[in-house]
């Protein structure tokens, strides 16, 4: 290896991208974000509050964009083309430049399931029915009319998720925790509604999410009705009319609804799927980028001198994103060890 | 009545749009843990008197948010209140006392007895 300093090019600037250049810099390289979108951040620059504490998603990327500052960023850029050379990688990016690098970091997160794909639930086709990202967008901006001032509102939750029709048999692992997040929200943001959440199982596995659960029951009377939402319809007056199976009574049920949300599942991004196969990088089936094993090298590739961060290998949480940014550049950090 | 040899069956369905919740919704104000319920079974796989009775605490507090009023009162008629379901709980409600109240209100959710 060359006397110089290793650049890393680290493709996706959501905040596993950011918090990974910002400690691969802290440990001496030189990280370079690419950024297709034309600004840093990814999904969370689209929510309002996370959970567990409620905290601004605003403020978290405000520390990582702080952290970041000095580091080269390209944003509103793609990468044309990715080439394997000898002793490294070469990009030619869509602004025409090329970056030589000496490893590739995938940070390219993942796509929001197009919740239109499942016509029955009606998004796009009835003016009630919206999306868990529509819902943090209206925390964000109190912009969109269908919101209004509902009386009833539901979360269908499985949206494109567990769902083999839909090509995504896995879980999505944070929608039933963002259902409820939400419907807190939202009945905390209209106290007289009646809000109720369409599950399968619900899935709360991480620190105070079922705390969550327990206030979103007794404190604030939220329904839960376990039964997969069959179909949507509109009532002559545009709200929407909802039928599930109340599976454990064993009977069907029905609620009109001024909202319902549908929580969009987390699925792969087809972006990195292309990258991965023009640097020969495997691909797991479903979808997202395959790690070389699921329990001690869910941040390596198959390929030594690339490295994964993020949801691009499956459906992560904030904190889970961010560790496993810096479990990638410290691995980054030992791959150049022992190249030296 | 003429018989024809068929007849109709009342849908089972459940509208909550018009279910009536009152007597639950006075419950939960008495006993707010009775709504963290999460339709584990445990009450009704421990109870005394389920065997032969159909007795449930969970089928209680999901009947009462569905408007099945008889079948609730059917099943609290069997209850000896001997109170082993609120030892296996895993919500930690004291559904012995849940029981009770119940059993103290009306159809409307007053407090009859
Ligand atoms: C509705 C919803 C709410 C959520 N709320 C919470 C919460 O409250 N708390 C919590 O812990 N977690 C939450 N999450 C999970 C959280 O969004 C993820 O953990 C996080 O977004 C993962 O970050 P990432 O950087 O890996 O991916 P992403 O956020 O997807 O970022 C990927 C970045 O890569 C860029 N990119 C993609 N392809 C390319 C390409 N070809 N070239 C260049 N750049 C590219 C994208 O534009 C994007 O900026 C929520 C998820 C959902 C769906
Ligand atoms: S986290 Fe919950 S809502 Fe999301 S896919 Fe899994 S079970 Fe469904
Ligand atoms: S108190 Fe009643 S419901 Fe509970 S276990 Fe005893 S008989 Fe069954
Ligand atoms: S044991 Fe408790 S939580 Fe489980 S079904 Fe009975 S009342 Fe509900």
């Amino acid at each position: 290896m060359v006397n110089r300093t290793p650049v890393i090019a680290v493709i996706g600037a959501g905040i596993a991208g950011l918090e990974a250049a910002r400690q691969l810099s802290g440990l001496g390289y030189e990280p370079v974000l690419i950024e297709k979108a034309p600004a840093v951040g990814g999904h969370v620059a689209e929510w309002n509050r996370l959970f567990p504490d409620m905290a601004p998603a605003a403020d978290l990327l405000q520390s990582l964009e702080a952290g970041t500052s000095g580091i080269r960023t390209h944003v509103d850029t793609e990468i044309a083309s990715l080439g394997r050379l000898k002793d490294g990688y070469s990009l030619i990016l869509s602004n025409g430049e090329t970056l030589l690098c000496d490893a590739v970091l995938f940070a390219t997160g993942f796509h929001l399931f197009d919740a239109s794909r499942k016509e029955e639930y009606g998004y796009g086709i009835y003016d009630r029915v919206i999306t868990n990202r529509d819902l943090e967008q209206w925390f964000n901006t109190r912009h969109d009319p269908r919101v209004g001032k509902p009386k009833a509102v539901g979360f269908v939750h499985c949206v494109g998720s567990r769902d083999v029709k839909a090509g995504n048999k896995q879980c999505s692992k944070v929608c039933c925790i963002t259902a409820i997040k939400e419907a807190i929200e939202i009945k905390e943001e209209f106290p007289d509604a009646e809000v109720y959440c369409f599950y399968m199982d619900l899935r709360l596995f991480g620190k105070k999410y079922e705390d969550f659960y327990i206030r979103a029951q007794r404190d604030l009377g939220i329904h839960f009705i376990r039964g997969r939402v069959s179909e949507v319809g509109e009532a002559i007056d545009g709200r929407v009319v909802v039928k599930a199976e109340d599976t454990l009574s064993g009977k069907p049920v029905k609620v009109t609804l001024d909202l319902l949300v549908l929580m969009a599942g987390i699925v792969c991004n087809p972006d990195a799927q292309h990258y991965a196969r023009e640097l020969g990088v495997a691909v797991d089936e479903d979808g997202f980028l395959k790690s070389r094993d699921n329990l001690g090298a869910v941040i390596e590739s198959s390929r030594p001198g690339v490295f994964f961060a993020g949801a691009c290998t499956g459906a992560k949480t904030v904190p889970e994103t961010l560790a496993e940014a810096r479990s990638a550049a410290l691995a980054i950090h030992q791959y150049f060890n022992k190249r030296r | 009545m003429m018989d024809f040899g068929f007849k109709l069956s009342p849908s089972s369905a459940v509208n909550l749009d018009t279910v009536d919740r009152a007597r639950y919704d006075r419950l939960v104000q008495l006993v707010p843990d009775a709504r963290t319920c999460i339709d584990c079974g445990s009450c009704s796989a421990t109870c005394t008197a389920a065997p032969w009775s159909g007795m449930s605490v969970r089928k209680v507090l999901l009947g009462l948010q569905r408007g099945r009023d008889d079948e609730v009162d059917a099943m609290l008629s069997k209850c000896m209140l001997c109170g082993k379901c609120t030892m296996v709980c895993p919500r930690g409600i004291n559904t012995r006392q849940l029981i009770l109240t119940l059993c103290r209100l009306d159809r409307k959710g007053e407090v009859v007895r």
